[in-house]
């Protein structure tokens, strides 16, 4: 057993749920007691769907469970086929029928039903929501797509978008553009919009674009295999890796790479002026393996910011996301427990932090800004205005989003400047704070943190440092703005307990800030 | 006082038949009710022990709440714990010990069994007789089941209240024990409208702390402020308390004839409540009226969820001018919802349990003015071009009682109103 407050993912037949709800015509029929329905406002709510999911529930109860809710299985699906008349079914069981052992698969077989019924197995007790979404439509595949004669002109398919995925509406249409401008057209796009009809044309593609391995790249690989279509390994997320993808993708099918850069903003507005403050700023990035990865780059290569942090909570990809933090000089966190990240960042005292919902409401506990850059994420995160993450206008979006939260070069020098000033006092916290930035600015002592009940056991390395500030250093701590000033102090004390000095005073805060200088 | 209500319905609702189907239901299992639960009871925290989807569940249904370090999570069953049952029940004991541990605050641990927890039948009874040995006398452990293949939403806190009853000390005092959560400005209120009427003592289930000195006996009585509450009424009773068949108290006269009941009860006559309840039943009908304006004349339609569906559905037909087409409601308990539906008007369907594509072909055909369900339907029902009211923040929200029956009336007012304003289209 495993305690557990937040969990980054759902179990996996929600995964099989964002690729049935993602296509049109298939239908889910999901052996589920009654209250699983619970995961159709996922859809209708977070994503606003103006639809049902397409999800039969059998809706078992107690006192069904002695003999027939098997028969109960075999009567959701005819029901659902009848009623829904879909041209292919997936049929699985939530986490409560994988217990009782009914089989759906070989249930939904002997009924005959004249379309492909595909049987899922999800180990609801091992796995979760993005291995749920990658094996389904890794099924769907294998079970639909045929080889068949490609295309004349080129052609590739989008492979990953799914429901209730991070921008995924958007990344779309902004990557189809950009494929468009090489005069590459897209045969398929799945699961997202595509219907049972169109995996079976799948290998009429030249190429596959591997959009979001989490939920893709299972069918990728088995497509590579038996179909003869490779696939691409670039995500295009940021500018830098939106030209390796152009290029990735020119050289599979023998063109030119043609980016409209016209369109692309980020370059100059990170090297404009204003952008100078952001040097160095310190980030931590955790996500979805995928993302997180994508946006270590950005940050570091596009940004200038430092990243001092980068995890994903999908082991699925744990060895990539490895790779990527050694080639950063870090250690990669790999975990699911919010809580362990909640200490990861603490101990890193970023200045920004790029992460999830979760990250999110860390940050405001810690009072550090933060810009959400992954699923999970909440309504607000499904936008109604174009926001794509990927390719040209996806670069543009990410300088706006990992810059808003932080206060800006002319407003930070401001800040600085007036800092005695009533209006700009330390207190107040920059404007688009809130409330909350005041209090947890306040006196620079380390931030209230609930104790959490699944905390782990493990005292922080080292311990607290015993050193005393004298009034006057404390004083002059209290001039630092507010947003740097938790790294001030941490950095003050290691460098005093550096010297074995077991009291700072001013001179000793002031020779420890040449010391950090950059 | 009934000048501004249609005369009751000689037996109203009482004999109509009720249409039962058995098929999908789009509804919330009883772990939810743990998300409201735990802010009343202030030194509880509820451990469920199931699987990724029941966290993944009380996370949906908590929203934001989940960030506040709320006083609950979940036990996720692993592969290991599925092996053997034996394991399971260490394994419990183990985070049961850690949490404990940690939160000294909690006087009161409720282990929550879920679908897979009652389907491996983990005799979580038994675990929490050997727990509450274990931590006696600083925490009482107790368990009940909030899984979807027993509960459905509300009946959570049925099923959690029920599990409290038989621990509660013994007494002899004659006392009026309100039983059912309400917001703690309702509460308020109703404790304050019992004073001046002259009824007391009164005591609360569920009380705010373990401590509070909450007894029943032969000589207790208790009115339900909540119709869910079946089980809890059936453990009541087996303790020798009675219970005072009244109206839930939503709306003014809903309110009234609650209070009249319980004061009747304390040999106080209806004159008494209506010289006390003068003042706010005003406020309540001027507040109503208001809402009604935009209610009145309009067809309503309820998808079962919470159980409030027949005492709401009374107070919108009555109160507001509404007419129902059909009242769906998960479980229809008569003891309970005997006097609500004796004043409900007969006309509408009654349906108790759901097949919900068969309730949705009704509800095409009848295309009412405004539509109670839940979440997963009102956005799919809206893009159909019809008007939904989300049932779940009926629960959610201080709805009981005079001062909020203004409220309430414009809960439902609030999408007609809304529709009317938007000059945009949709879908």
């Amino acid at each position: 057993m495993k305690l557990s407050v937040w969990t980054y993912e759902g179990p996996p037949h929600v995964g099989a749920m964002r690729v049935a709800t993602a296509m049109k015509g298939l239908h889910y029929v999901l052996h589920a007691p009654q209250g699983d329905t619970y995961a159709d406002l996922l859809f209708t709510m977070i994503e606003r769907r103006n639809h049902r999911p397409p999800v039969t529930y059998t809706t078992f109860q107690a006192r069904d469970l002695g003999s027939d809710t098997a028969d109960l299985f075999r009567r959701a699906c005819l029901d659902a086929h009848e009623r829904f008349a879909p041209e292919a079914m997936i049929v699985g069981a939530s986490c409560t029928a994988e217990l009782i052992q009914d089989d759906p698969g070989g249930m939904a077989e002997t009924l005959g039903l004249g379309i492909p019924v595909i049987p899922l197995e999800l180990p609801s007790y091992q796995r979760k929501e993005n291995f749920g979404a990658d094996e389904t439509f890794y099924q769907i595949v294998r079970a639909l797509a045929a080889p068949c004669a490609r295309t004349e002109t080129p052609s590739v398919n989008l492979i990953g978008p799914t429901a209730l995925g991070f921008r995924h509406r958007d990344d779309i249409t902004e990557i189809t553009r950009l494929l468009q401008d090489m005069g590459v057209a897209v045969n398929v796009c799945a699961p997202y919009g595509a219907r049972p009809a169109d995996i079976a044309r799948l290998g009429a593609a030249h190429l596959n674009v591997l959009m979001y391995p989490e939920t893709g790249e299972s069918a990728c690989r088995w497509m590579e295999r038996e179909l003869g279509l490779p696939y691409t390994r670039t995500v295009p997320i940021g500018a830098g890796a939106t030209r390796d993808f152009a290029a990735e993708v020119g050289a599979a099918l023998g063109l030119a790479p043609a980016l409209d850069e016209a369109r692309l903003r980020l370059p100059w507005y990170s090297a404009s002026v204003d952008s100078t403050y952001l040097t160095g700023k310190r980030v931590f990035v955790f996500g979805d393996g995928t993302h997180a990865r994508a946006m270590a780059r950005v940050a570091r290569d596009e940004m200038g910011f430092e990243v001092v942090g980068l995890g994903c909570y999908n082991r699925e990809m744990a060895r990539p996301l490895r790779a990527a933090a050694r080639d950063m000089g870090l250690e990669a966190l790999v975990t699911d427990d919010y809580l362990e990240v909640e200490a990861a960042i603490e101990a890193a005292a970023p200045e920004l932090i790029l992460g999830t919902q979760m990250e999110r409401h860390i940050g405001k506990r810690l009072g550090i800004p933060c810009a959400v850059i992954s699923a999970p994420v909440h309504v607000q995160d499904f936008p109604a205005r174009y926001a794509p993450v990927m390719g040209i206008e996806g670069a543009n979006v990410l300088f706006d989003t990992l810059v808003h939260p932080l206060v800006m070069g002319l407003e930070e020098h401001l800040l600085t400047m007036f800092r005695e000033d009533f209006e700009f006092h330390d207190a107040a916290g920059p404007s688009h704070h809130g409330g909350h930035a005041a209090a947890s600015g306040e006196g620079g002592s380390a931030p209230q943190t609930p104790r959490s009940i699944s905390a782990k056991k493990t005292e922080p390395d080292g311990g607290p440092v015993e050193v005393v500030w004298l009034p006057a250093a404390e004083q002059e701590l209290r001039k630092i703005p507010f947003f740097v000033r938790g790294k001030a102090k941490r950095n003050t004390e290691a460098f005093a307990a550096s010297r074995g000095e077991t009291e700072i005073g001013v001179e000793t805060l002031y020779e420890a800030k040449a010391h950090y200088a950059r | 006082m009934t000048e501004s209500f249609p005369p009751p319905p000689a037996g109203g609702c009482s004999a109509t038949p009720v249409l039962k189907q058995r098929g999908q239901h789009e509804v919330f299992c009883g772990l939810t009710g743990i998300v409201w639960l735990h802010r009343k009871m202030q030194d509880a925290f509820f451990l469920v022990v199931g699987s990724r989807t029941c966290a993944h569940l009380l996370q949906s249904a908590a929203g934001v709440m989940i960030f506040a370090e709320p006083r609950f999570a979940t036990a996720i069953l692993e592969e290991t714990d599925l092996a053997g049952l034996k394991d399971a029940q260490e394994e419990l004991d183990r985070v049961v010990h850690d949490l404990l541990a940690r939160r000294p605050d909690i006087r009161q641990l409720f282990l929550v069994g879920s679908c897979p927890s009652e389907v491996i039948k983990l005799d979580l009874a038994k675990s929490a007789e050997r727990l509450s040995a274990a931590h006696a006398p600083h925490v009482r452990v107790l368990s009940y089941s909030g899984s979807g293949i027993e509960t459905t939403f509300t009946e959570g806190e049925d099923a959690c209240l029920a599990a409290m009853v038989p621990e509660l000390p013994a007494t002899t005092e004659r006392e009026l024990v309100l039983v059912g959560a309400l917001p703690d400005v309702v509460e308020a209120q109703a404790l304050d409208l019992l004073e001046r009427i002259g009824v007391g003592p009164v005591r609360v289930l569920p009380a705010p702390r373990a401590d509070s000195g909450l007894g029943i006996g032969p000589n207790t009585v208790f009115a339900l402020t909540q119709p869910f509450l079946g089980d809890t009424l059936g453990a009541l009773e087996r303790r020798g308390a009675r219970h005072i068949p009244a109206p839930i108290p939503v709306g003014e006269e809903g309110t009234t004839l609650w209070l009249k009941a319980v004061a009747a009860e304390f040999g106080i006559g209806p004159d008494v409540v209506d010289r006390v309840t003068e003042a706010p039943r005003a406020r309540a009908r001027r507040a109503v009226r208001q809402a009604a304006e935009v209610l009145s004349g309009r067809s309503l339609f309820l998808f079962p969820d919470s159980q409030l569906e027949i005492p709401l559905a009374r107070f919108l037909t009555r109160e507001c001018g509404m007419h129902a087409v059909e009242v769906g409601t998960p479980f229809l308990h008569r003891q309970i919802l005997g006097p609500d539906l004796e004043l409900l008007a007969p006309g509408p369907t009654l349906s108790e349990g759901q097949d919900v594509d068969l309730q949705l072909a009704r509800l095409r055909e009848a295309r009412p003015d405004l539509t109670v369900c839940g979440l997963g339907l009102a956005n799919p029902l809206e893009a159909e071009g019809l008007t939904t009211k989300w049932a779940i923040e009926l629960v959610f929200t201080p709805v009981h009682f005079y001062e909020q029956a203004g409220d309430l009336a414009g809960l439902f007012s609030r999408p007609l109103r809304r529709r009317d304003a938007l000059k945009v289209g949709a879908a």
